[in-house]
């Protein structure tokens, strides 16, 4: 899976996405956000939903493995911590929150959008207000980092000595 | 005989705030917050999380600020609040091949695809003073940003000498239970996963000496370092509710390919073998050292005889956790009031007994036993 590489706005909208791929993008996002943002670019909604709760927001670890060699049998590497909700809308609608760090605010809020999200009538409007703008801020901080990082890449040149 | 002894309460209380007060040092001064080390002590926090084994810059910057910047300590710290929380599953094996780069070098091929990316590195510093921080001086000048980022795939030094097949390969075996140290005791001899469980979440300052002690021959493994690479990596995770992945974290890892001597038998010819480290955050000289433990730890499976302390797994696994080390010594701290009586007592029926022997005997050189 390459979503932070390959997927944009254009392929949340697009049509050859299955619903799940869809998802799993706008999850991803919102995961990775800090949840400052996710807080700032919901309350900066025009309308906010009410919504029940299915699973109040919890706090974590996921154990992190990698592997043997970079390819080879899995070992466990260490863990990290993640905070995860699950939430109804009042249109019946159930969503879920799996975010890094200890923020169940973001966790909670993911879910609402999560679900908001799979409601065709705010999808648009949480994919244009919330998922693009997190997604291009995401794209242009990996963006600048690899720009940084090339500019300290070493351009070998070699000296010729003596003649002929 | 068991004796309790009771009392220092008092003392106790006003010996942690005296620490209290230790820690925070002339008020005078601004106290520290928690994205000031997090931004500005970053390695410090890369560390902690790595040996405290719990991937939260937010909780290592706390857990230092704690300790006092006692690295040690603070890892202790991580560790024990991780007990605390709820394990909700494993993540799916990071992919260190489809990292976004930001330190990439090779010491065995100056030309390898994607170039040698030199990122922020102590390397070329002189390792002189820099009064200029001392004087809280001006922020520095902005860092040049190249016109085009560096590629996006960037391929394993590891997977180039694959092609020639003078590498020995990796191969995965996805339906094997995965070793967990945190859920139970390693056991001996120990596996490559375990092990490497084990070392990531050992003490950088003794993988260093014990990597060093191969270097110096006792256990010397010829190695190269084939690649170094440090960046962010996407951490996958299958919510039971999904069923299907998401990335819920890009976290930063350090990883270190070690390329050793070769060795060839009669069915396989000569090529290189591997050792392999990888740490959260940016802990380079961790990496370089796991990798040279993992590699001497392989002597049996790879036909070497065991003869130094890095090729002993039970030697390095079993020594490896700073937070066990710490505790062990320093319960020598604790009271042993009524063990040390009762050596005392020993000592002393001892030396009577000697010096009436001696008595017996009518030896005068015998000095006087002092009591």
């Amino acid at each position: 899976m390459k979503t932070a590489d390959t997927a944009n706005g254009q392929t949340i909208n697009s049509l050859s996405s299955t619903a799940d791929t869809r998802r799993q993008y706008w999850l991803s996002v919102m995961a990775k956000a800090s949840a400052d943002r996710v807080k700032a670019l919901y309350d900066s909604l025009p309308e906010h939903p009410t919504w029940t709760t299915i699973r109040p927001a919890e706090t974590g670890m996921v154990m992190v493995r990698g592997r043997v060699g970079g390819d080879g049998n899995r070992f466990n590497m260490g863990e990290m911590t993640m905070t995860r909700g699950a939430v109804r809308l009042a249109n019946g609608v159930a969503g879920l929150g799996y975010v890094q760090g200890r923020s169940r605010r973001q966790a909670e809020l993911t879910a609402v959008l999560d679900a908001m999200l799979q409601s065709p009538e705010t999808n648009a409007l949480i994919s244009t207000r919330i998922i693009e703008p997190l997604a291009r801020e995401q794209r242009d901080a990996r963006d600048i980092r690899a720009r940084k990082a090339a500019a300290t890449k070493v351009e070998f040149f070699t000296m010729v000595r003596g003649e002929g | 005989m068991y004796v309790a002894v009771k009392g220092g309460d008092a003392a106790i209380e006003n010996s942690q705030s005296l620490l209290a007060e230790e820690r925070r040092g002339d008020t005078a001064v601004d106290e520290l917050d928690l994205e000031q080390i997090k931004q500005q002590l970053s390695l410090a926090v890369d560390r902690v999380m790595t040996e405290g084994s719990l991937y939260d810059e937010d909780l290592a910057a706390l857990a230092i600020k704690q300790a006092r910047g006692d690295i040690v300590e603070a890892i202790f710290l991580l560790r024990a609040y991780r007990t605390t929380l709820p394990r909700f599953g494993a993540s799916e094996p990071i992919d260190t091949g489809d990292m976004a780069v930001r330190r990439r070098i090779s010491a065995t091929f100056k030309d390898v695809p994607g170039g040698q990316i030199l990122g922020p590195s102590f390397d070329y510093t002189h390792r002189l003073l820099d009064f200029t921080l001392a004087a809280n001086g001006e922020p520095p000048a902005p860092t040049p940003v190249a016109e085009a980022p560096v590629d996006e795939a960037m391929p394993r030094v590891t997977e180039l000498l694959n092609q020639e097949g003078l590498i020995e390969q990796e191969s995965a075996d996805d339906d094997q239970e995965v070793f967990d140290l945190t859920r139970e005791s390693m056991k001996f001899p120990a596996d490559r996963e375990a092990r490497l469980q084990n070392l990531a979440r050992g003490d950088e300052g003794f993988l260093l000496a014990l990597g060093y002690s191969t270097q110096r021959g006792w256990g010397r493994n010829h190695p190269f370092a084939g690649e170094i690479r440090m960046g962010e990596v996407a951490v996958e995770f299958t919510p039971e509710e999904l069923g299907f992945p998401i990335e819920i974290a890009e976290i930063t890892v350090t990883e270190c390919q070690m390329v050793n001597q070769f060795k060839g038998s009669s069915e396989v010819p000569p090529q290189f073998t591997r050792g392999y480290g990888l740490t959260f955050g940016h802990c380079e000289r961790k990496a370089m050292s796991m990798a040279l433990v993992d590699r001497a730890l392989r002597a049996e499976e790879l036909g070497e005889s065991i003869e130094a302390p890095a090729q002993d797994q039970e030697f390095v696994l079993a020594h490896a956790c700073n937070v066990e080390a710490s505790g062990f010594v320093q319960h020598l701290k604790l009271p042993h009031y009524v063990d040390f009586q009762s050596e005392l007592v020993t000592v002393r029926a001892l030396r009577k007994a000697i010096r009436e022997s001696a008595a017996n005997q009518e030896d005068p050189g015998m000095p006087p036993a002092a009591e």
